[in-house]
């Protein structure tokens, strides 16, 4: 966290709580009541959706659910108004924990469909609140509930409130935008899938994010019906919520902490300026309007913009973290032993049988190279490895645990990491943040700086260090090829499954990764090696195992192997004079 | 709880029927973009509002028959259709964006509604308004009737263009890859702006039918928003006789739970559908 960051909470917070102090007309205090109140809600859906891409159009509903229950428990069954609050918020995340516990498990579309149903479930809880007591119609009337005398006019309290959870909403914002949390959530908007398959628990990460998204929505909603005294289905679960937030999260950058509360104060004061001159219409109509401007020409937000502006003009760019040579990965057992065993899997993609009934065994210490023509299983094998591949059939055995029934991001946690043929990097974080990530989620389980100062390491070892602050695009093929590889080393693996590292490569940078690979193995970890290059295969590998077809047609000595006439058939046709 | 009479419950389920076809006629266009453009068009929901009120007008003080209406309306929203992938295809939207985008849209039309005609509820009183045929027991109001048979047809249409003619072969290879298809001389970008332009005519074309038999506000738009991308959704994204098959399925389950429940608990049938679509097959969607 930055110290910057924190002197400023410290010196802001107290000079925003003494301005009921000042005794400005009400009208002031309602207006910095509805400022607070926005950054409150475009802050809260953008931890989930701004920061993991999850864009949700439910807020409202959520903001409802808030409303209502602070309406039903301080309206009807007169409790006091603050004892109400941590309620509404309990109850407005139930809701939210439920809906993605169901959304979150899709494996495709998932983004859209997300979007999707939490704006339909808006209108599906109004109804239900429409149609049973909790309002039944007429609206509920709060106008009588006691307002707690916190500042010395109802205005001032309901100021100081909304400032108090603000500041709250703020710091948890900026809390997870620093931690583990907000780091996985980035890495899932770029790349679900590699992020669930480098060890982050994305679907555990986004109920969480969503759980704490619909807290503060529904606190907010809470202390909102109190304020606006009188609630309606109508006037609650409509679309001028998610509207207002996700205008106002992308306006002020949604890659942001701050980006939100920029966007709110800037919308609020927008809005207000419309409705204070009887332009209510024109005014939604000018929302539209910038929402569809801001999304096409400045896709990063207020905060994005200025961020970018203000690295450019720093003289010094940030100086990197230290490089920290990782302690050796600890083996659990003797080299030679069975480190991981492919038992009986099978494949299937509509259709073809990528993998069909194939068993092979690693042991621990080997550089074991796994060959095969195009489309002969290889990738598929590290996919299933990997955990990002679930087999229709099999086990797949690694020390003792099958990593089969269990989550995809538990073979990362238990030590196994993997390169992706096309890399596949986390676009929108810096070369450093990719490596970072691996650390933090990979085999070690590390802290942010730890894992910062042990990236640094490995993009010194793969000669990356100096574009450590680039981007992934803009990096060259071969540049990328070994960002893979400095992230699968940085999960400290006890395997790493290297997936046709070497493709595209020229034979001076072949000879290097040559010496990386022999290198890694060095240092303790088991490699899978996964190459068409048969000059590096022979020069790494003390045991060869052949695909073709789904199915293991060779193995054994290098050597011997490629001298099969199986492989050779495989490889190159059957000879035509041969027959068959 | 309680069991209607037979009479009640038939004439109930013929109602669902007929706004199960409304969904369908709503959900053709926007699975088709949804499906074959990746672009998710809520938008979609106010240009039919656009298209209602145009048919309302027209037929109010024009007193034009309001399916003639259609003659001025499909050509213009084809043109808006155009339009609006023409923006699309300019900025390179992602289909996350094309949502963002098009909800934009949504409050600009659903404003400009609100502008022109009001906030207060509109009921377009045409000559079809009040003809029914009686079946037995049974009556076929028959603006709804219409309707039906308009889904019907532009589904089946819509299916058997994309199935056997060029054209449609053409469109199917676009959707499955646009970059291989424009390598296999398919006019990539014409095609998409003319698929465009036909869902958004779908969209106009569903107006002027909700015109026929519905209340019309500004508001309402929103309101079937999560029914008819739930038909959309388990119908199969880019199916034309998805939504339609879908959408009855709803509003026949719809009829049958407000017949045993209170009406007012309709909105939540389709939601549980698709929960339960999305839990039992989560491949499908």
């Amino acid at each position: 966290m930055d110290r910057r960051v924190i002197a400023g909470f410290v010196v802001i917070l107290p000079l925003l709580a003494a301005v009921p102090l000042l005794k400005l007309p009400a009208f002031y205090e309602s207006f910095l009541y509805l400022v607070l109140h926005w950054i409150v809600l475009a802050t809260s859906w953008n931890i989930l959706s701004g920061y993991s891409g999850y864009f949700s159009f439910g807020h409202g509903a959520f903001f409802g659910v808030g409303i209502y229950t602070t309406a039903v428990l301080a309206g009807k069954l007169n409790w006091p108004f603050l004892a109400t609050l941590p309620v509404a918020g309990l109850v407005a995340a139930v809701f939210g924990v439920a809906l993605g516990a169901i959304v979150f498990r899709l494996r495709s579309l998932r983004g859209e469909l997300f979007g999707l149903l939490t704006l339909a479930i808006t209108f599906v809880i109004g109804t239900i609140i429409l149609n049973t007591p909790i309002d039944g119609g007429p609206g509920v009337y709060l106008s009588a509930v006691p307002i707690p005398a916190i500042g010395p006019t109802p205005s001032g309290s309901f100021y100081l409130i909304i400032l108090a959870l603000a500041a709250v909403m703020l710091w948890v914002a900026y809390w997870i935008y620093c931690g583990r949390l907000g780091s996985a959530l980035f890495a899932i908007h770029d790349d679900e899938d590699v992020a669930e398959v480098q060890g982050v628990p994305t679907y555990r990460y986004k109920l969480i994010a969503f759980g704490i998204s619909c807290a503060f929505a529904g606190v907010a909603g809470g202390i909102h019906s109190v304020f606006v005294s009188y609630v309606t289905v109508g006037e609650v679960f409509n679309i001028v919520v998610p509207l207002n937030v996700v205008l106002m999260s992308v306006l002020g950058g949604s890659r942001h902490w701050f980006g939100p509360a920029v966007g709110a104060a800037v919308i609020t004061a927008l809005l207000y300026s419309f409705t204070a001159g009887d332009f209510a219409v024109a005014g939604r109509a000018a929302i539209g309007l910038i929402l569809i401007i801001v999304i096409l020409f400045m896709p990063q937000g207020i905060m994005g913009q200025l961020l970018r502006w203000w690295r450019k003009r720093a003289s010094a760019p940030k100086p990197l973290p230290e490089p920290l040579s990782p302690p050796p990965i600890a083996r659990q057992g003797q080299a030679g032993d069975l480190i991981l065993s492919v038992n009986h899997v099978t494949k299937q993609f509509t259709g073809v049988r990528a993998l069909n009934d194939v068993s092979l065994d690693v042991r621990r210490g080997e550089i074991l190279g796994l060959v095969g023509p195009n489309g002969s299983g290889k990738s598929t094998m590290v996919n299933v490895i990997s955990g990002l591949y679930k087999p229709e059939l099999g086990s797949v055995v690694f020390n003792g645990t099958d990593l089969v029934p269990q989550p995809a991001y538990q073979a990362a946690h238990s030590g196994i990491a993997r390169t992706y043929q096309i890399p596949r990097p986390f676009v929108t974080l810096t070369v450093l943040e990719n490596a970072t990530l691996a650390g933090m989620f990979g085999g070690r389980q590390l802290s942010r700086a730890q894992a910062e100062r042990q990236a640094m390491h490995w993009l010194e070892f793969v000669g990356l260090a100096e574009r450590a602050r680039a981007l992934p695009t803009e990096l060259n093929l071969h540049q990328r090829k070994f960002l893979e590889l400095a992230r699968a080393l940085a999960s400290a693996p006890q395997i790493v499954l290297l997936d046709e590292v070497l493709a595209g490569l020229t034979p001076s940078e072949i000879n290097s990764a040559i010496t990386l690979v022999r290198e890694i193995r060095n240092r303790g970890s088991t490699v899978v090696f996964i190459e068409h290059n048969m000059r590096a295969v022979l020069e790494l590998c003390e045991r060869l195992i052949v695909l073709n077809y789904g199915q293991i047609i060779a193995s054994g000595d290098p050597r011997k192997v490629i001298a099969d006439p199986e492989v050779i058939s495989a490889y190159l046709g059957t000879p035509h004079e041969a027959g068959r | 709880m309680h069991m209607p009479s037979l009479e009640l419950l038939g004439q109930s389920l013929l109602s669902g029927l007929f706004i199960g076809g409304l969904y369908g006629l709503l959900g053709l266009g926007l699975s088709l973009s949804w499906g074959m453009l990746r672009q998710i068009n809520l938008a979609h929901f106010a240009l039919a509002f656009l298209g209602a009120y145009l048919t309302y007008q027209l037929s109010e003080h024009f007193k034009l028959d309001p399916f003639l209406t259609m003659i001025i309306i499909v050509p213009g929203f084809f043109l808006i259709g155009m339009a609006m992938h023409w923006v699309f295809a300019r900025f390179k939207v992602t289909p996350f964006n094309s949502l963002l985008v098009t909800f934009g849209l949504t409050v600009i039309i659903e404003s400009v509604i609100q502008w022109i005609w009001s906030a207060d509820y509109r009921k377009l009183e045409s000559s079809y308004s009040d003809i029914k045929f009686q079946v037995g027991q049974l009556f076929f109001p028959l603006p709804e009737l219409m309707t039906l048979l308009i889904a019907i047809a532009l589904s089946l249409a819509a299916w058997a263009l994309l199935r056997y003619t060029a054209l449609g072969k053409a469109m199917r290879a676009m959707s499955e890859n646009p970059r291989m298809a424009a390598a296999f001389g398919i006019n990539e970008p014409m095609l998409a702006l003319v698929l465009s332009g036909a869902a958004s005519a779908f969209a106009g074309v569903a107006g002027a039918c909700l015109a026929l038999s519905f209340t019309l506000a500004p508001s309402q738009i929103y309101a079937w928003v999560g029914v008819v991308f739930s038909a959309v959704m388990i119908g199969g994204l880019g199916n034309p006789l998805g939504p339609l098959v879908a959408g009855i399925v709803i509003g026949l389950s719809e009829a049958a739970t407000m017949a045993v429940t209170a009406p007012a608990w309709a909105p939540l049938v389709s939601f549980s559908l698709l929960i339960a679509v999305l839990l039992l097959r989560p491949g499908k969607v």
